[in-house]
């Protein structure tokens, strides 16, 4: 059984994504990493779409991975961890292998766009798998271009802003609910501001590998200092505040029962978010002031249909 | 095998990279404008900054006070930003 926790202090101190990789100082990416390879108890096997963290953390000869990691193309995450989760079946039958859990990291553009239809594909066929979507909010690897991740507003350079358009004219998509289309036993939103949750929410995930359930779906916030254009250090305060203004929703869907798992009460002004980003800084001018309040609407339906929906014994 | 090979015949077939971890060949702490340095009269052992290190350089010490390991720290400032007692100050390299 992987273990819960109610303190940092109780997780283990060995780390298995190592120092040394070319992600870009304070880039969001690995604090996740680092608490799924932990949390997720026994032998594993990463599958890394193409982007940052896979280009970033593999320049050969050189792998910050200390467990077994494949490569594969941009499209198909999904279906090269339906294979080896077939491999492996194959394996345990005929030579007695280990069970490998398998751990699937993909980019917002590796995830919502490109490799959308073999997520959809392995999910629906019901493979035991564990895939997180690592959402930067645009293809940061080959230099911020927009995608179906990017929020309505966001400066990217495909998107930007100036007279013509205001940064991306179109809605971020909503991953997570065509993942619960899929109607998979566990899906759930992580946050590197709140790690134990994060952590907790992953040692469930192994749990449920462990029993055969699967497969399970994580979609993480993921802050880009330099695609963001914002300092390097404030990646946690803004996961933070993405959560605190309500625009994140932190919650975990399990066997299709809903349960929020940080009740933001009081939400602070989507402005304090915005401010600190580059990608947004346009927003606060008078004549894009349809924009933010284009935010603000969904930021309120969006929590009331929450709240809605968690009052259901199951949405699927 | 602990070391990689010089000669590329002795390659691993494949793109195979099969020593774990080899990144820390690579001392990304050149990176660095701002060091991180902790009072330790401040910190309350919360592990905040431990965790949200992208590079592992906090060093959590046996009885979970922190320190820094510069061999990697890119400087970023998270680890003085996620502080809540404001125990690690960033300074800057090369000044006094
Ligand atoms: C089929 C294909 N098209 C384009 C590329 C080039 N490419 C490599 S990484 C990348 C962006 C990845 O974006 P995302 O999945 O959001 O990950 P991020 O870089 O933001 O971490 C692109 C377009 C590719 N490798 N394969
Ligand atoms: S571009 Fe963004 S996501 Fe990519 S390594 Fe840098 S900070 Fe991380
Ligand atoms: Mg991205």
């Amino acid at each position: 059984m992987a273990r819960q926790i109610r303190r940092l202090s109780e997780i283990p101190r060995e780390e298995l994504f190592v120092s040394g990789h070319g992600l870009c100082a304070g880039c969001g990416i690995p604090p996740m990493v680092k608490i799924a390879l932990k949390a997720v108890d026994g032998p594993k096997v990463v599958v890394n779409a193409t982007g940052c963290l896979e280009v970033a953390t593999t320049l050969y000869p050189h792998t910050a991975w200390r467990v077994p990691w494949v490569h594969n193309a941009f499209e198909n995450a999904a279906a090269t961890a339906s294979g080896i989760e077939a491999a492996l079946k194959a394996l345990r039958r005929k030579k007695n292998w280990k069970n490998y859990k398998i751990i699937v990291f993909g980019g917002d553009g590796g995830t919502f766009d490109i490799g959308l239809q073999s997520l959809s594909g392995a999910l629906e066929r019901g493979h035991k798998f564990i895939y997180v979507c690592y959402d930067n909010e645009a293809y940061m690897n080959t230099g911020i271009q927009r995608s179906g991740a990017t929020p309505v507003g966001a400066a990217t350079t495909t998107s930007p802003a100036g007279s013509v358009i205001p940064g991306k004219p179109e809605n971020k998509k909503n991953l997570m609910d065509i993942v619960l289309a899929h109607r998979i036993p566990y899906a759930a939103t992580i946050n590197a501001a709140y790690p134990v949750d994060m952590w907790n929410k992953f040692a469930k995930a192994s749990d449920y590998l462990e029993k055969g359930i699967g497969p399970i779906f994580f979609h993480y916030y993921s802050p880009c200092p330099v695609g963001w254009r914002m300092d390097s250090s404030l990646s946690i305060e803004i996961s933070r505040l993405a959560v605190q203004t309500r625009l994140w929703l932190l919650y975990e869907v399990d066997h299709g029962k809903i349960k929020i798992n940080v009740m933001v009460r009081k939400p602070k002004p989507i402005e304090e978010y915005l401010k600190l980003q580059g990608r947004f800084r346009h927003l606060l001018q008078p004549e894009n002031s349809h924009i933010v309040e284009r935010l603000k609407r969904y930021i309120e339906n969006n929590w009331n249909r929450l709240l809605k929906l968690a009052e259901l014994d199951s949405i699927y | 095998m602990d070391r990689w090979p010089s000669k590329w015949m002795d390659l691993p077939i494949g793109g195979v990279i099969n020593i774990p971890g080899t990144s820390t060949w690579v001392k990304t702490g050149t990176w660095r404008s701002h060091r991180p340095v902790v009072d330790l009269d401040k910190c309350i052992k919360c592990l905040m900054c431990w965790v949200s290190c992208p590079d592992n350089s906090i060093i959590r010490l046996d009885d979970d006070y922190v320190d820094v390991d510069y061999t990697y720290c890119k400087g970023c400032g998270i680890c003085a930003n996620v502080c809540p007692t404001k125990a690690i100050d960033m300074i800057e390299e090369g000044g006094r």
